[in-house]
């Protein structure tokens, strides 16, 4: 098979794995001339498709050959879909070749399970080893570990990895054991907690001084699949929550199910709305940068996030009685409530009335969205007034357009 | 008052600004007596040379503050007030393409000398100004480190490779350390319609602007990228907006991949529609039934 086909058949089976992220690691360079490569910290998105995703590493699948049947999944052994499998030279191959010309920042490399979860780790370990002490390659690499395989393969997999991850998958261990049979959610989260260990670890100095050996320096992450189950958004940011918390992961990636070529049958047939996926990654936010807690963030009913409108817009308006904000007074947390007012403009507003009073004008020089903020909030030359109570406000601010904080907005 | 002229060397004279910026500080002239521009090149690339030179200080003093400290140890001068961050923000704007931005510099440092904590005051006209310039060229910096694309040619046995990007802002020379940190071991160049730069694996130079033409016709990774862009893209959701807002249009002529953009969208209704239709179909091979070995377990 021609190595295009190839690429076509494993990028097509890597596609479904939202994260494409090549930040949060060490800074490392090739200015000594050796090697080549380089990370900043900063994430870098060579490019996007049209579906709205960055295209920052190479992500493909190894091989897309796979003995375990996970419904959800387009590379599940029930699925007639084409198959292929790389040879480790081809990936490095590829990967250099993409890097030279600027097109990526690494690569994220995951596969199917084949012949045993230890084989499978085994190949996709050889080609960070071979990449990093053959080609002495600096750029970033992240790897999909496979819960089932050893101990010792996943530390091998830190060595060379910038980021580890391994899927939760689905938010419920009941989920999970219906539509992923082969997978055991236990084994999971035993991998999760065994690779915080070693990231924690790689960070402490010990007791001589000496830095421990790089593990994982991204850290992990994980991704759920979002609509293939009925779990509703409420048990999914109890989930994330925990995760956050338990093994100190960098990110957990939401990933809307869509329709997939040759899907089982078992699966729905509509897939959920985009704003599905949008709406989690701004409770998300929420619940990482802005100091709200899972349980408060759902305002909508059978445990849903609203819709039509952003989370923290819809907690303020069941919370008005907190209303309005006093920008010049308030301290950083309630700040941080005030719907439309992100992390940076709160420490803007921090630093400047330590000089001043801050006014209206000064929001607008922010670029901070007033219009969706102005009920909220309170300024020497501004008060909110009946406004903030009046029944007619949620449908107001649903027709301002939401300010996305991370992602673009749907369509 | 007697206008001050200040003719800076180049675009990008950090050190000129801030010598001249010093010393109308000292005669206390104000940023309306004061006329910026920079001296037009006697010839085309007589520039570079100086960019040249500059560029190596800067990077040598990169990510310190060491021009703050030098406006401080002026000998026998009265302290000015300057703070780290209008440091950082002019390091920023001076790259900014807007004439008035040397000015805008100086008006922001005479104010300094005056209000007390003016940095601190984002919603100051001024230095929403400043930020806004700095914001933009720090979003053209990052583009630049993305959208670059090398075209790897042959010559006389030695692989180089050439891109052509167009900056919004004077960034090329600032950009050189990250492709410098990162392409160390590799001889590229990348041209842009003002200048140059060409690394060869040991030195850096700066070459005057050239032509889109000059680029390698073809490369031989150049089709996988492109494979790799229409396979990687999920037809069955489309965000357009998304898209476009990190990967505007302006972009797009100078990257490969986004001649396909169009067909992808233009397909991908009827290519998801195709996947929902579609009936299940048994599998077409025999399944063997995946089982856990006993001792296969995690958890002992």
């Amino acid at each position: 098979m021609q190595l295009k086909q190839k690429l076509e058949i494993l990028a097509d089976a890597a596609k479904y794995d939202a994260s494409c992220a090549s930040s949060g690691t060490e800074q490392r360079n090739s200015r000594d001339g050796k090697g080549i490569g380089s990370t900043t910290g900063m994430g870098i998105c060579h490019s996007y498709a049209p579906d709205g995703r960055c295209i920052s590493l190479l992500k493909i699948l190894l091989t897309n050959f796979c003995l375990y049947d996970c419904v959800y999944c387009v590379n599940r052994v029930t699925s007639n879909v084409p198959r292929a499998r790389f040879s480790i030279d081809e990936v490095v191959e590829l990967t250099l070749a993409f890097y030279r010309r600027n097109y990526i920042e690494g690569l994220f490399l995951s596969s199917g399970i084949i012949q045993s979860p230890d084989y499978t780790m085994e190949q996709v370990v050889e080609v960070a080893r071979v990449l990093r002490e053959e080609h002495d390659f600096r750029g970033y690499i992240h790897l999909k570990t496979i819960p089932d395989a050893s101990p010792e393969l996943l530390a091998r997999a830190g060595r060379y990895a910038d980021r580890l991850s391994i899927n939760i998958e689905l938010p419920t261990a009941a989920s999970l054991s219906t539509l992923a049979p082969e997978k055991d959610g236990v084994a999971i989260r035993v991998s999760m907690a065994r690779l915080r260990e070693r990231i924690d670890a790689s960070k402490d100095k010990t007791p001589t001084g000496k830095r421990p050996p790089c593990f994982s320096p991204g850290g992990q992450s994980t991704q759920m699949i979002v609509g293939a189950d009925a779990t509703d958004d409420r048990t999914i940011l109890t989930t994330s929550a925990d995760l956050y918390g338990r093994y100190r992961l960098r990110r957990v990636y939401y990933s809307a199910f869509s329709p997939i070529p040759d899907a089982s049958p078992v699966l729905p047939l509509q897939s959920p709305p985009l704003v599905r996926e949008h709406r989690l990654y701004q409770a998300d936010w929420l619940m990482r940068f802005y100091g709200f807690e899972s349980h408060e963030i759902i305002t909508g009913e059978q445990g849903m996030l609203a819709l039509d409108i952003d989370p923290k817009t819809a907690w303020a308006l069941q919370n008005r009685a907190i209303f309005p904000v006093d920008i010049n007074r308030a301290p950083k947390a309630l700040l941080l409530r005030v719907p439309g007012l992100g992390v940076r403009n709160v420490q803007r507003i921090l630093s400047a009335r330590r000089v001043r009073a801050v006014r209206l004008d000064d929001l607008v020089r922010m670029r901070a969205p007033i219009s969706r903020m102005l009920p909220f909030i309170q300024l020497p030359d501004h008060h909110p007034g009946a406004t903030l109570d009046a029944v007619s406000l949620p449908a107001r601010l649903k027709e301002i357009p939401a300010q996305p904080q991370q992602l673009g907005l749907f369509l | 008052m007697a206008m001050h002229m200040v003719y800076l060397k180049h675009e990008t004279d950090m050190d000129g600004w801030r010598d001249a910026a010093r010393r109308l500080l000292m005669l206390e002239v104000a940023p309306q007596d004061v006329s910026w521009s920079v001296k037009p090149a006697q010839e085309p690339g007589a520039d570079l040379s100086r960019v040249q030179g500059d560029i190596f200080a800067m990077s040598s003093a990169a990510a310190s503050l060491d021009d703050a400290a030098t406006m401080h140890d002026t000998q026998d001068a009265p302290r000015l007030m300057v703070s780290r961050q209008f440091v950082e923000l002019a390091r920023m704007v001076i790259l900014h393409r807007a004439p008035e931005r040397f000015g805008l510099l100086y008006q922001v440092l005479w104010r300094c000398q005056r209000e007390r904590g003016l940095m601190r005051l984002t919603g100051d006209a001024d230095v929403a100004r400043l930020h806004a310039m700095a914001k933009s060229v720090g979003r053209d910096k990052h583009k630049m480190k993305a959208f670059v694309r090398f075209r790897e040619t042959r010559v006389e046995g030695r692989l180089r490779y050439l891109a052509w990007f167009e900056p919004e802002h004077h960034i090329m020379a600032a950009m050189a350390s990250f492709f410098i940190g990162r392409f160390a071991s590799m001889d590229w160049t990348i041209m842009s319609p003002r200048m140059g730069m060409r690394w060869d694996g040991t030195a850096l130079q700066f070459l005057p602007g050239g032509k889109p033409e000059e680029l390698p016709e073809q490369d031989a990774s150049e089709a996988l990228w492109l494979s790799y862009y229409r396979h990687i893209f999920n037809p069955a959701r489309l965000k357009l907006k998304a898209m476009q807002k990190e990967m505007p249009k302006k972009y797009w002529h100078n990257l490969p991949e986004a001649a396909l953009i169009e067909e992808l969208i233009a397909e991908a209704g009827a290519r998801t529609q195709a996947m929902l239709e579609r009936p299940p179909e048994a599998p077409r091979r025999k399944i063997v039934g995946y089982k856990r070995k006993p001792d296969d377990g995690v958890i002992k």
